[in-house]
């Protein structure tokens, strides 16, 4: 049973401000890049996981979660669904809050190991999306949100 | 928890638009405006780029457009839309994204006169063939079915034929060969069908008809399933950097509305065909109201068919909602209604026809359907008038059919002006 409705996707994206992306790729055009991209400019700190870089989107990448010296809200999985599960256990490990697996992404075992740890686990979707269609920009691209409201937009 | 599946009445008046941030306006403001300033050089390039989402130029997206582009989506059970000019321009910009030169087209070839002519005149000048088949056998799509074959087209309720359109039979025929299928739902409206949920792959609409159903404004909608395998090799336009812009792979950037980004961003934004904030608007006014008034297009019509049937005056009466109808049953399994779009033979052959159209008091002549007002016409003479007979029979057109839209009048005053008129007619 996923628990991946708005009000719960909405408390993660609102209460987490650092997304450590595993697998960011510094080429622009990749998903990874213009979703990390998005995510630095609406107002959160990315932390490059890939031993392929020194550096992506101006943020110093590390090759694992646990080089990582400072506190992760969101593990953010850009990687095969058979590749997550250690990465489920290093983000257990180094205290995050959420694993995210990307859209196309979706590793049961992971899940289950991050749900039974207590942490938030959200499968097959994209954080860009989510937020862009949880906090208005999506709505402008003529998207089927799902959000029905009669409070304010933001 | 999973969120609710709210009901088409209620999307009809919330979905896409909640209140905005800066004023809290509880109703749609109208953003007549033709830009939308950028914060710095960064975001206007993040903007570019489509790393970031946001408003650059109306032509290209515009909040009060949006707004209808999100509730006919909602409506119709789809991932996006975008909204357009007309419903010519909806469907010319599904065709025109999807197919290139050499490409072929199966289409039903009961449609209405103007989308006939884009694809056998308009889109064969650019080296896009149609093969043209009977929309009331599936097997008929499969035979002319061939390697270029990029998509399938059809309307789910025909205009003027009111062929119903067996929509999965036809969706299965398209999958198995790995092509989408487009689907005119502007007869039914998305109350009374959503095509999505029995197959088809993109929905248009002139939501110029029962949409808007003030007959006030021009506009048309596409919509996107987020269904369709574009990854299957057979449309590198979606899986291959984008020339149109600057290098983009839509699909895998995109994923389930890769389409309807790639529709905007290629098509729309080249050819123009953008719709206005203030029509956007005018027709949103009116879907607020849809489920409403088709329940009541749909009980009139049925009662107008029912007294049309027993007059001996009339000839011949086509209504799908008639449960002697033989497309009744699939109408049934796929519509919760038979929309307020009916046609009938005069006796005494067309002048008849014209004289019945000519003797209405207010019933209106002329060349719309969807409208408030009960509305008639002859469409051999009309909007059938470019296509030859055997064209014409086979888009459903009889040389003494009348097509009539049926409004939203008290039924007694349509049936007390259809009498009078009949009357006239034969003298």
């Amino acid at each position: 049973m996923p628990n991946d409705d708005i009000a719960t996707l909405r408390r993660i994206l609102k209460s987490c401000r650092t997304i450590a992306v595993v697998g960011l790729s510094a080429d622009w055009n990749r998903p990874s890049n213009f979703a990390a991209k998005y995510m630095q400019q609406h107002g959160y700190r990315v932390i490059p996981v890939n031993p392929r870089y020194e550096a992506v989107l101006g943020e110093r990448s590390y090759a694992r979660l646990e080089d990582i010296p400072e506190p992760v809200d969101i593990v953010d999985v850009f990687r095969r669904s058979e590749d997550v599960l250690p990465i489920a256990r290093s983000a257990l490990a180094i205290g995050a809050k959420c694993l995210w697996q990307q859209i196309g992404v979706k590793n049961l075992e992971a899940d289950r190991i991050a749900r039974d740890a207590g942490m938030d686990s959200v499968m097959d979707r994209c954080v860009k999306i989510e937020h862009a269609r949880l906090f208005g920009g999506l709505h402008w691209a003529g998207v089927n949100t799902g959000v029905i409201s009669a409070k304010r937009a933001g | 928890m999973t969120d609710r599946a709210f009901k088409a009445e209620t999307l009809a008046i919330h979905a896409g638009q909640i209140p905005d941030a800066a004023v809290g306006a509880r109703a749609l403001p109208i953003y007549q405006t033709t830009s939308f300033v950028f914060d710095s050089a960064e975001h206007a390039a993040s903007l570019f780029n489509l790393q970031t989402f946001g408003n650059v130029y109306s032509r290209l997206s515009n909040p009060t457009v949006a707004a209808l582009e999100e509730r006919v989506a909602a409506l119709e059970g789809g991932r996006a839309a975008i909204a357009s000019a007309s419903g010519m321009a909806a469907e010319a910009m599904a065709l025109m994204t999807i197919l290139q030169s050499g490409d072929h087209v199966v289409c039903a070839g009961s449609l209405y006169g103007g989308t006939l002519t884009m694809l056998s005149v308009n889109l064969a000048k650019y080296g896009i063939a149609t093969t043209f088949v009977d929309a009331t056998r599936p097997e008929a799509f499969a035979e002319a079915m061939r390697p270029a074959t990029r998509a399938v087209f059809a309307e789910t309720l025909g205009n003027p034929s009111l062929v119903v359109l067996d929509i999965a039979a036809v969706a299965d025929v398209a999958h198995a060969h790995g092509v989408p299928l487009i689907v005119d739902n502007t007869v039914p409206s998305p109350f009374l069908c959503n095509p999505i949920a029995h197959g088809a792959d993109i929905v248009v609409h002139s939501a110029t008809k029962y949409l808007g159903g003030h007959g006030t404004t021009l506009a048309g909608v596409m919509v996107e399933s987020g269904g369709f395998p574009w990854g299957n090799g057979k449309f590198p336009g979606m899986t291959q950097p984008s020339p149109g812009y600057h290098g983009v792979i839509f699909h895998e950037t995109f994923g389930d509305f890769g389409f309807t980004m790639r529709a905007r961003m290629e098509t729309l934004r080249v050819y123009g065909a953008a719709l206005s904030p203030m029509s956007a608007w005018q027709i949103l006014q009116g879907i607020e109201t849809l489920p409403l008034r088709m329940e009541r297009h749909c009980s009139n019509a049925l009662a107008v068919a029912e007294f049309l049937r027993a007059d001996p005056r009339v000839g011949w009466v086509n209504y799908p909602g008639l449960s002697d109808h033989p497309q009744h049953a699939l109408l049934q399994r796929q519509m919760r209604g038979a929309s307020g779009l009916l046609a009938f033979g005069v006796k005494g052959g067309p002048e008849a026809g014209v004289r019945f159209i000519e003797a209405a008091q207010f019933m209106s002549h002329l060349a719309n359907i969807g409208d408030t007002r009960t509305l008639i016409i002859h469409p051999a003479s009309t909007t059938h008038r470019q296509l030859d007979e055997a064209q014409q029979r086979s888009a459903g057109v009889l040389p003494d059919m009348v097509r009539m839209s049926v409004g939203l009048e008290h039924i007694d005053d349509i049936l007390w002006d259809i009498d009078q008129a009949l009357a006239k007619a034969g003298a």
